[in-house]
């Protein structure tokens, strides 16, 4: 069986040459096993976090991941203010709308991002540009409240560090207006597509048993018919008021396809509703000033882009914590990999792997190892390309070269 | 019947104490030998969904904590159990019930010291292969 | 043909290298690709292969996991290679600094010619540092 050696050309995923993320065992075409090794974003929060104010925490948690930057502190200030009695007892109303407004359009940045990446990775590059480009009215959404296109340092305990200004609305509602029909587009453009519907369907099927199994959260698990969103089953925000109208997006297929069709109807979701947040925000204080946390233990969740983020706390009243807990969504859909890519081709791992939405630079060090004789015979660069080349095999069978 | 109810009538001679912190929070204290048929209970008899465990040094010994939750309520279920014996602490594997236990098993292996007995492949997660033996980032220092 | 040439040609191709990031830094960097900031207009390219490198962009708190792998593409890239640290926790390990995995900051492990600070720098700041460095090669 003779194996292409891909040189590789491009600049998107740097290839990294050991050790490896994923190493993939295969027979000729078939993934047969795979080794899932993590580690290499390690830096210890949990134990710093011992050492910080809770004030800190807020900050710390933050750099957690990049591309869910709010999810993390506000997952944190939810456990510490669990402890205290409940978000709706102590923190005002107005930053409720606030929390929930930065929340989603976080939500449409992530899975624009998601979006751009597996275009790439199955060969559409122009479905990457046009995702990032529509990310930019987004980052500029964040800039204009927070300051900052990334890292937004909105959430503490007890309320939000900055209000949105009355003059800002109009202009956060124009942004509105420049994604919508941009998310319209994608909407047709990928789900009528029948060479995208030949390439993702049916592929890195995660079954709803198995999506039970490995516990797995969020797109991931609504994509495999199993349906649970934090914002439903434990809202939050303004969502917990009951004054926001929106649904919950499921599907059952848990294939690649289903994955990519629920995001791109979830980003519509979100605008609907940042809207009503927008329309609805009421005045008032935006910070309770929460000065001492009493003894106890709290634990707060929130619906991040890639499923369920938990935080546990616990205090003895001192200023710093005695435990924080943090587990992040990708932490449970990740290992699912490891049913997802069995039995599936090396064509199809690279965006078998990818449609779980881990956090990018996880996902550029993979491997394929051959058996029995236990060669590395590809490596990330190449996983990609093959993933691109069968693309355009079915381009070219159905007539669309 | 309440799931909270349900849940402490079907765990009823194994809950050692019980604890509502607030509606949606509810903290249950049961026997390190008791945990894969508290597990079964929750995950495979009542569907509960496994969030993830917490390890923690505390002074009476290692405690962990399994949150479970009920998603049709939004209510978690925190399983405690305590493990008093410091230097060679072990506990049963959950990886039997529910294979989502096999990463945060290894993480609490590594973190603190925990065997997990009958985990197929106890190995460092996180941890660079050259990281001291005997060594867990989570113990608290004397 | 040496670097100060290639620079001269107008074309510095940069290899990305995370070390333990948040991918916040990462994110900016791929931004700078978007057509808002279109990196390629200053003759910086993004390559796939550390082979092909005359600059390594790396952004991170050097996890210990991270550091060996650093090492040996950097000492895989042809040289002379400018090594360009990306974001606080390249400079200076941010609150990274007391964890028990991160060894750091950057400059203690690889000579760095050029530090872009930010959390994350944002494009613009990603692009004027890069366009310094070719200026600066350039003799300018």
């Amino acid at each position: 069986m003779s194996h292409k050696v891909v040189v590789p050309i491009g600049p998107y995923h740097p290839l990294q040459e050991e050790p490896e993320f994923f190493q993939l065992y295969v027979e000729g075409e078939k993934v047969v096993d795979i080794d899932i090794i993590i580690g290499y974003n390690h830096r210890g929060i949990e134990k710093i976090a011992e050492a910080k104010h809770y004030d800190q925490v807020a900050y710390l948690v933050e750099r957690i991941c990049g591309i869910c930057s709010s999810s993390h502190p506000y997952a944190y200030v939810l456990a510490v203010e669990d402890l205290l009695g409940g978000e709706l007892a102590v923190v005002p109303e107005r930053a409720l709308y606030i929390r929930t407004i930065i929340d989603e359009l976080q939500r449409i940045h992530s899975h624009l991002l998601w979006l751009g990446l597996a275009g790439h990775f199955i060969g559409y590059n122009t479905v990457w540009m046009w995702a990032w480009k529509y990310r930019e009215p987004v980052l500029d959404c964040f800039e204009i409240i927070s300051g900052n296109r990334n890292n937004y340092a909105m959430f503490k305990i007890g309320g939000v560090r900055r209000d949105i200004r009355d003059e800002d609305i109009p202009v956060l509602n124009k942004a509105m207006d420049e994604i919508e029909p941009a998310l319209k587009m994608f909407r047709g453009a990928i789900m009528d597509d029948p060479v995208i519907q030949m390439r993702l369907k049916g592929i890195g099927v995660l079954t709803k048993k198995q999506a039970i199994d490995w516990c797995v959260v969020g797109p991931t698990a609504r994509a495999s018919g199993v349906n649970i969103d934090i914002r439903r089953d434990e809202p939050y925000g303004a969502l917990a008021l009951g004054t926001i109208s929106w649904n919950v997006i499921l599907e059952q297929e848990g294939d690649i396809f289903a994955k990519t069709v629920l995001r791109i109807l979830e980003m519509e979701e979100c605008v609907g509703i940042i809207r009503q947040c927008l329309k609805k925000l009421p005045k008032g204080e935006i910070d309770f000033n929460v000065k001492d946390i009493p003894p106890g233990e709290g634990i707060g969740r929130v619906e991040a882009p890639r499923g369920e983020c938990f935080h546990y706390i616990r205090s003895d009243g001192t200023s710093r914590p005695v435990r924080h807990k943090i587990r992040a969504p990708s932490f449970m859909n990740v290992a699912s990999n490891k049913v997802a890519c069995i039995g599936g081709t090396i064509s199809d791992a690279a965006i078998t792997l990818a449609a779980v939405d881990p956090c990018y630079c996880c996902t550029e060090r993979l491997a394929v190892i051959e058996r029995p004789s236990g060669k590395r015979i590809m490596n990330g660069w190449d996983l990609i390309k093959l993933s691109q080349e069968k693309t355009q095999r079915i381009k070219e069978k159905i007539g669309h070269a | 019947m309440g799931i909270a109810e349900i849940v402490r009538e079907r765990l009823n001679g194994k809950i050692i104490s019980w604890q509502m912190s607030n509606p949606r929070r509810y903290y249950l204290t049961v026997k390190k030998e008791d945990i894969v048929t508290v597990a079964r209970v929750l995950f495979e008899d009542l569907s509960l969904r496994f969030c993830i465990a917490s390890g923690v040094d505390t002074p009476e010994g290692i405690e962990i904590l399994y949150h479970f939750t009920d998603d049709k309520s939004g209510i978690i279920f925190s399983v405690r159990t305590i493990i008093e014996d410091k230097n060679q602490p072990d506990i049963d594997s959950l990886v039997t019930v529910f294979s989502a236990a096999e990463w945060i098993e290894r993480e609490m292996w590594e973190m603190l010291g925990i065997n997990f007995r009958g985990h197929p492949n106890l190995k460092r997660l996180l941890l660079a292969e050259d990281w001291p033996e005997g060594e867990y980032p989570l113990r608290k220092k004397k | 043909m040496d670097l100060k040439t290639k620079a001269l040609t107008k074309s510095i191709w940069v290899f990305h290298i995370s070390a333990g990031s948040c991918n916040n830094c990462d994110i900016e960097i791929l931004d700078c690709l978007t057509p808002r900031f279109d990196l390629e207009r200053f003759g910086i390219q993004l390559v796939g292969s550390v082979r092909h490198a005359d600059a390594l962009l790396i952004t991170g708190a050097m996890n210990r996991k991270s550091v060996p792998r650093l090492k040996k593409l950097y000492e895989q890239a042809p040289k002379p290679c400018f090594v360009i640290a990306v974001g606080q926790c390249a400079l200076s390990m941010h609150m990274f600094r007391d964890s028990y995995n991160t060894v750091g900051p950057l400059d203690k492990i690889l000579p760095v010619d050029l530090y872009i600070p930010g959390c994350p720098p944002k494009p613009e700041a990603i692009i004027d540092g890069l366009v310094k460095l070719v200026a600066a090669v350039r003799g300018k």
